[in-house]
């Protein structure tokens, strides 16, 4: 795929998501219309882009989408329930036509493509010229282009553009030039509004040279860019052509001018100024009325250095106002454009190439430290310090980069919430908190489906009918949350809802007829709930289309421990469930916390490291101690890896903590604070328990990092069971 | 319109048949009262081939003749709507679904 269809799709779906949030709006507002150019002006951007790539099945369905937009936004049609479904269900429609140029298909399935014939059909109800279908082919015959410009005073004019105004030399095309090249270039530095051709110059058949130019464009350009960049674009044929270009907002003397110096009659000039936009015929008439009394002596007034807008205040034609309003309007597209021009697209790759530089920097900074120090030379270890600090501080720095907001990911659930309840027939908000939660970019990206599956189980399982929620006592409306914030080092994102809760017994009796359970088996309730998560597990007394194939929480929990984050579920009967996935900030690189078991180093996130404390000899027979008052597990990590060698006469133990529970982790020595680059483990470790990955030392030595989740879930597994085995007598056997 | 002659441009509307295309496209119209031009064909269009159509359809207008291009290939229809001469022609412009290249 080459690099402007990349772009295109990029840049298209942010503005197909603009368009589909700004449709959810115009549910709620339907009189916003600054919300209904939005849309359309999303719409637009993407069908005058398509039209760039030569994507023409893209540009064909959003010329209908348009087609409609422009009539609500001109008020010919109204908002309504019906309109903007539709509408929602050509963005999804526009959607898979991206996947399939995405995808580098010459064109879209069958399936598709049927898909969209349909929703062509319907468009077509809201148009007012309904095209004849014929054979599932449509015919469209073209209306007046430039329908919107009247002829009354305050016809539609857009002063805000360049107007360019070229006449090919006859030599152009005999020069190895394509003038009309030149123009379609020209739609690059910004968008085209209008553009007339003008071909009056060309003679009559006879004299006719089929191999000269006759050509003239008339065109309206908007743009940021300057006179200077618009002259670029025809400098290879500066000298074969006229070239006349007009800033936005020019003086109505100019247009007149313009008219004037060109080969062409005055008044056919003035009717292609009229239909490309940059006069009205109220402005046309008045303004060659004017130019008559210029070439009378002593009457060169006021028309010839007034704007336009200021001659068309003093006759009285629009209000102060609105004239000011559309100004100030002006000013805030400016402003806007100015804050998108402050961010840099950068590929997604660069930046993790860069990520992974620093990596080796801060392994390689870790080992010209470890030197310094062995060298004993005290400049040498300042030097490498300040180095340290430095490398830290890009690393951060570096990190940061790939920090998104989780908001965009969030707000995609408004769609979802809104159609699934439509078609569910129940009655559900979304509230979402903490939408400027910065997490890692590759994080966002993998934790949409799961967000999902909790999102939708939740609408679909969760949430009652309105009819049963008042009869409980609950508002018509159920609300879901989705909340997200940081919590020590990791992010925590919530799944809320007010529904009916899991149903302990239903999931109790599902399992005991699956066979995952004894019916024996005593099981505390979390214990039960959290069946949910095994593998084809569902409760739903019918398969929806939205779940209830039992092959949801099972998939959802692998996805969110691939992210190295947890997931759990906590739920109240009658009052709604809550379910919590936390994820590690970064992938990448972390702080951590360096210490040693017999000859092996082993890494701890530092981020979870509470305090550190000495092992009393007492304990030898214990895994657990007295904390302050607190029953402190403990793990001995050289019983649990099976290290060899002596146990040393002092050992430390290291307090961890991870969503809310505390642990110990023995080990022989603390060797403090690490800048730890994780390196994943090989497929064939995938399935160890106990380490998260590995990373190398300064001294190139290997290190594991611990993962400390699974030693905390592994060693209250272990304490529950031993105390289900010795009927809960209050002491626990020996690791084994 | 039984009279219409239906005339099949197979080479591209560009500046290196211009010359050839140009006598083709006059002698036709002169021996007819009403031209029908398939360009479904033509895979490329130049401004050479645009000024010829336009020369085409002026020429038809001044004499009271008929031209109508029957057959839009999608590279004669995107350039006709960028050089917004749709109009111009007033041509039904056939869009279907298969033809998207």
């Amino acid at each position: 795929m080459d690099e402007l269809t990349s772009v295109f799709i990029q840049e298209g779906r942010e503005q197909l998501q603009a368009m589909e949030n700004g449709l959810l709006d115009l549910e709620q507002d339907p009189d916003n219309h600054d919300n209904i150019n939005g849309i359309f002006r999303a719409a637009h951007t993407i069908k005058g882009a398509s039209g760039v790539i030569e994507c023409h099945y893209i540009e064909n369905f959003m010329h209908r989408v348009e087609n409609v937009l422009d009539r609500l936004r001109n008020g010919e049609i109204h908002v309504s329930g019906d309109l903007t479904g539709l509408l929602l269900r050509c963005c999804d429609q526009l959607g898979r036509l991206m996947d399939v140029l995405e995808a580098g298909d010459p064109e879209p399935s069958a399936e598709v493509q049927a898909a969209g014939e349909s929703l062509q059909i319907e468009l077509n109800t809201y148009t007012a010229h309904a095209a004849p279908v014929a054979g599932g082919a449509i015919v469209e015959v073209e209306t007046d282009a430039a329908g919107d410009v009247h002829s009354s005073g305050g016809g539609v004019v857009n002063t805000d553009s360049w107007h360019i105004s070229v006449r090919f030399g006859l030599h152009m095309l005999r020069g190895g030039m394509d003038p009309l090249s030149f123009i379609r270039f020209l739609g690059s530095l910004g968008e085209i509004i209008a553009l007339e051709t003008v071909p009056d110059v060309m003679p009559p058949a006879a004299e006719m040279d089929p191999e000269s130019c006759y050509l003239g464009f008339e065109i309206r350009l908007q743009t940021r860019s300057s006179k200077a960049d618009i002259e670029r674009v025809f400098d290879f044929c500066r000298d074969d052509c006229e070239l006349r270009i007009l800033p936005p907002n020019s003086k109505l003397h100019e247009y007149l001018k313009l008219i004037h110096d060109l080969p062409e009659d005055d008044m056919r000039l003035g009717e292609i100024l009229v239909r490309a936009g940059a006069l009205t015929q109220a402005e046309l008439d008045e303004g060659l009325r004017a130019q008559l009394q210029v070439r009378l002596p002593g009457a060169e007034g006021a028309a010839e250095s007034t704007p336009i807008g200021e001659i068309l205040v003093d006759k009285k034609v629009v209000h102060k106002e609105v004239v000011e309003a559309a100004v100030h309007k002006q000013t805030q597209l400016s402003e806007k454009k100015a804050v998108e021009a402050r961010l840099i697209r950068v590929q997604a790759d660069k930046l993790d190439q860069l990520i992974d530089l620093v990596g080796e920097l801060v392994i390689a900074g870790a080992s010209a430290n470890l030197l310094a120090q062995r060298s004993g030379q005290s400049e040498l270890v300042e030097s490498t310090s300040i180095l340290s600090r430095l490398v830290e501080n890009i690393r951060d720095s570096a990190l940061q980069l790939r920090m998104v907001q989780i908001g965009e990911t969030f707000t995609r659930f408004n769609r979802v919430v809104r159609d699934v309840s439509k078609e569910l027939g129940k009655e559900i908000d979304l509230i979402i908190t903490g939408a400027d939660t910065e997490l890692d970019k590759s994080v966002v990206e993998k934790i949409g489906d799961p967000l999902m599956h909790l999102v939708r189980n939740c609408m679909d399982h969760g949430i009652e009918p309105a009819a049963v929620r008042e009869a409980r006592g609950k508002s018509r409306r159920g609300t879901v949350e989705l909340n997200a914030y940081h919590d020590s080092g990791s992010i925590v994102i919530e799944v809320v809802d007010d529904g009916g809760g899991l149903p302990r017994d239903k999931i109790l009796q599902k399992a005991i007829d699956k066979g995952m359970v004894q019916p024996t088996q005593t099981l505390t309730d979390q214990e039960i709930i959290n069946l949910i998560w095994e593998p084809g597990f569902s409760t739903a007394d019918q398969v929806t289309n939205l779940s209830g194939r039992g092959v949801g929480m099972d998939v959802v929990r692998r996805n969110i421990q691939n992210l190295r984050g947890s997931c759990e579920v906590n739920s109240t009967e009658g009052e709604g469930s809550k379910f919590t996935i936390r994820l590690p900030l970064t992938l990448a690189i972390i702080d951590g916390f360096l210490v040693g078991v017999g000859k092996a180093a082993y890494v701890i996130p530092l981020d979870m490291v509470v305090e550190c404390i000495e092992l009393k000899s007492n304990t030898a027979d214990r895994d657990f101690l007295n904390l302050r008052g607190e029953v402190l597990p403990f793990v001995r990590l050289r019983e649990l890896f099976e290290i060899d060698g002596e146990q040393p006469a002092r050992e430390n133990i290291v307090v961890v903590q991870h969503a809310g529970q505390k642990a110990g982790i023995v080990v022989d020595q603390l060797m403090g604070e690490f800048q730890t680059v994780i390196k994943p483990l090989g497929t064939i470790f995938r399935h160890l328990r106990g380490i998260g990955g590995s990373t190398i030392l300064g001294s190139g030595d290997v290190a594991l990092i611990l993962d400390v989740q699974s030693l905390i879930h592994r060693k209250t597994r272990q304490e529950e069971r031993s105390m289900h085995a010795n009927s809960a007598l209050p002491r626990s056997t020996q690791a084994n | 319109m039984s009279a219409a002659k239906r005339l099949v441009l197979k080479d591209d509307l560009t500046i290196y048949h211009a010359l050839d295309q140009k006598h083709m496209l006059i002698d036709s119209l002169a021996g007819t009262p009403s031209l029908e031009l398939d360009l479904s064909q033509v895979t490329e269009i130049d401004t050479a081939g645009l000024q010829l159509l336009i020369l085409v359809k002026r020429e038809a207008a001044r004499h009271g003749k008929e031209l109508a291009i029957v057959a839009h290939s999608p590279a004669v229809r995107q350039t006709l709507d960028f050089c917004n001469l749709a109009t111009y022609f007033g041509d039904p412009v056939l869009i279907t679904a298969h033809e998207q290249g």
